[in-house]
């Protein structure tokens, strides 16, 4: 069975909890002591079943009736398994929509729709093209608050439509849906003839998910090296990590980055057993052809397609902390199982939030911006492009002193010289 | 080029995590209970390091109430993984004082347990503890991180935890500090009987259906024990049950089954009306049960 990771995001009251929660009910994944708890703790709030409660976790989000956090919600229909990351709309809760994207195939960017196409609609939207998740649902929910309207149904989704022309996702669908009442989520809905497309639900299972990776374009980054202790195997050698990307067979040619060693993989272990290939998200073993030292932090990369290799990155930055970042910040960077202290020695741009544009030169990145910057870093590293691949492409930044994940960051291509 | 099914997806994220654990920290355990997942987590950690030895030894933190199959079965499947076995009593703990039996007809040692962690934790300068928990538990749980940063007091402060971003685990702490590793984050308690299945791993016979005295109580059967009061107007039977969790004798309620096998656990399962945590008293005590006793160290 395939899996689909999601995320559902849209401003305070857009309904996205209810959705979900409907989504679970109507699918009948949720059980009996769940609804139980539910009944009993909406009774508490007198307002008849209330979905939001199933995703409302936390007891400060339950009784501000907001959502704090990034939660995960799991369900599966005989067709596919699902992961949900439910991220919160709130301006200041930007991070937790980056967190939550990062691993997801999918969008679901909710639209109430008497209140039409919002600055945090847009903002999602950015968000959800900078990284790169190639698909894109716009719920338009409400549509019972107005009157289940052809017209603003449309005039939603033709805004949408325009505003994301160049956001570079591989396809943006839109439905007209009632979480309070389930229209067109599980059940396709009477109410909206001039919908013809399928339900929520139906949309989800049968799409189509990209699997952008480039089999030619393999990486591992090594975890650990595996040396056994018993004698009988002291000639045993192997290095353990995820293919990131791509695939590798024994007798490929690879090589060992930033090291710079060109070997041949001798063979590769899944779990103590060799196989004949490893491809993307495989855990595997590789053995290499020479006796190379070769460590934790570096990258086995087909020879025809090696990584970039340098000291210097440019990158997107989305920052997370309280504290701005400011010019020639001293950082520590994680880059896949790499770690090397960092210094931002330029922030070139940041993003308007209004416009969506570059504003250049900034003094600063505060809390939830996102900028260009320029980084150098004490170790050599190997990485690609986030838009040549997302495993050897993103990195973060952690502070040293408080040992805080304070950045997102996704690594762009140097702009040729003009 | 093939796809991975997702069971294979969800052991290879797992395994990921824990050769992260491996090379991030000094000093790391495993969690292990006897049960369901903290079984997967040992034969994962065996796999992962394959031909060499898993770097993990098990801690077991033994609330006295456990069921003596369970016992019996965590002393067996270490043997059987040559995997060295550390064991606390929450006995000790209470013994001196530091943590205080709880009165009534269910006493848990649920609060006393996160006291007896904690203090290993100390004692033995753990960095890390690896744990079975799973975000579809629990609506707290499903907000867990997979690295989950705790102080020295083995608190959980939801509202500070450390975003967690692609497969980026930070794993960076202050002296003092430790992390709990969630390596099952994204399992649901359907794949972990599929994998179960799938990679034939042995289980307590607790999980199968057998002959026990039990007290009927709101709907749910409690075993009976040392550790619980049978009063006269008790509604006692012998009847033939399973357990969903093997948790504490006090606080995890039986079932009524006749399965005896691991493909009768997934079809009932699939018709199954309650959640795993719907057995458990510990959980039901109040809507934010779980969130109160993750914020004092518990897992």
């Amino acid at each position: 069975m395939e899996l689909l990771r999601f995320i559902t995001c849209g401003s305070v009251d857009d309904g996205k909890s209810t959705l979900i929660g409907r989504l679970l009910y109507d699918s009948k994944t949720l059980l009996h002591d769940q609804v139980a708890a539910l009944e009993q703790s909406s009774a508490k709030g007198g307002n008849g079943l209330n979905l939001a409660l199933l995703t409302d976790g936390l007891r400060a989000e339950r009784e501000q009736g907001i959502t704090i956090d990034v939660a995960y919600k799991y369900f599966a229909t005989p067709r596919r398994k699902f992961i949900i990351a439910d991220t919160p709309g709130h301006v200041q809760y930007t991070r937790n929509m980056v967190t939550g994207a990062s691993t997801a195939d999918l969008a679901v960017l909710l639209v109430d729709a008497a209140q039409g196409v919002q600055e945090q609609t847009r903002r999602h939207a950015y968000l959800a093209s900078l990284l790169r998740i190639p698909h894109v649902v716009l719920a338009v929910n409400k549509m019972d608050a107005v009157d289940w309207s052809q017209d603003v149904y449309h005039r939603i989704r033709d805004e949408f439509l325009a505003l994301t022309r160049a956001s570079g996702f591989s396809e943006v669908h839109a439905i007209p849906v009632s979480a309070l009442l389930g229209d067109n989520v599980v059940e396709a809905s009477t109410r909206t003839p001039y919908y013809d497309g399928p339900p929520l639900l139906r949309y989800l299972e049968d799409l189509e998910v990209d699997r952008p990776s480039d089999p030619e374009r393999g990486r591992l980054p090594v975890q650990l090296v595996l040396r056994p202790s018993d004698p009988a195997l002291q000639d045993y050698r192997a290095y353990a990590g995820q293919v990131t990307s791509g695939a590798f067979r024994p007798g490929d040619a690879v090589v060992v980055l930033p090291s710079n060693i060109h070997t041949t993989i001798a063979g590769i272990d899944r779990y103590g057993e060799p196989v004949t290939e490893a491809f993307a998200p495989m855990s595997v073993a590789i053995r290499l052809r020479d006796d190379v030292d070769v460590g934790r932090g570096e990258v086995i990369a087909s020879a025809k397609r090696p990584l970039r290799v340098g000291q210097e990155l440019r990158a997107r930055l989305c920052w997370m902390a309280e504290r701005p970042l400011v010019p020639r910040a001293r950082l520590l960077l994680r880059h896949a199982t790499a770690a090397s202290p960092a210094i931002v020695t330029a922030i070139e741009s940041v993003v308007d939030v209004h416009s969506f544009t570059d504003q250049p030169a900034p003094a600063q990145l505060a809390l939830n911006e996102i900028g260009k910057v320029r980084i150098k870093t004490a170790r050599t590293l190997a990485f690609d492009t986030y838009a040549e691949e997302r495993g050897t492409g993103a990195f973060v930044l952690v502070d040293e002193a408080s040992n805080g994940t304070v950045a997102a960051g996704l690594i762009i291509a140097e702009e040729p010289a003009t | 080029m093939s796809l991975l099914s997702h069971l294979e997806r969800l052991e290879a994220e797992a395994i990921f995590i824990l050769r992260e654990t491996a090379a991030q920290f000094e000093r790391p355990v495993l969690m292990f209970s006897g049960g369901k997942d903290s079984i997967i987590l040992a034969h994962l950690a065996a796999k992962a390091f394959r031909p060499a030895l898993s770097p993990f030894p098990y801690l077991h933190i033994d609330t006295g109430h456990n069921f003596p199959e369970t016992l019996a079965f965590r002393d067996r499947f270490t043997a059987q993984m040559g995997a060295k076995l550390i064991v606390r009593l929450v006995e000790d703990s209470i013994r001196l004082g530091r943590a205080v039996e709880e009165k009534g007809k269910f006493p848990s040692r649920n609060r006393q347990q996160a006291v007896t962690l904690v203090d290993a934790i100390a004692e033995l300068k753990l960095d890390a503890c690896i744990g079975g928990g799973r975000r579809d538990e629990e609506k707290a749980r499903a907000k867990e991180r997979i690295f989950s940063v705790r102080d020295e007091f083995g608190g959980w402060e939801p509202r500070l935890q450390r975003p967690e971003l692609w497969n980026l685990l930070n794993g960076r702490i202050h002296v003092g500090e430790n992390v709990r590793v969630f390596p099952l984050s994204n399992w649901t308690e359907l794949d972990v009987w599929q994998y179960i299945r799938a990679e034939r791993l042995p289980l307590p016979e607790l999980y199968f259906a057998h002959q026990r005295a039990c007290i009927v109580r709101d709907g749910l059967l409690f075993p009976i024990s040392p550790f619980v009061r049978i009063d006269p107007e008790d509604d006692v039977r012998r009847t033939q049950v399973r357990f969903r969790t093997v948790g504490d004798m006090t606080c995890t309620a039986a079932f009524p089954s006749d399965v005896r096998d691991v493909d009768g656990i997934i079809d009932e399962l699939r018709a199954s009306p309650v959640t795993e945590r719907g057995s458990r008293l510990d959980d039901q005590r109040s809507e934010a049960a779980m969130e109160d006793r993750k914020r004092e160290g518990y897992f």
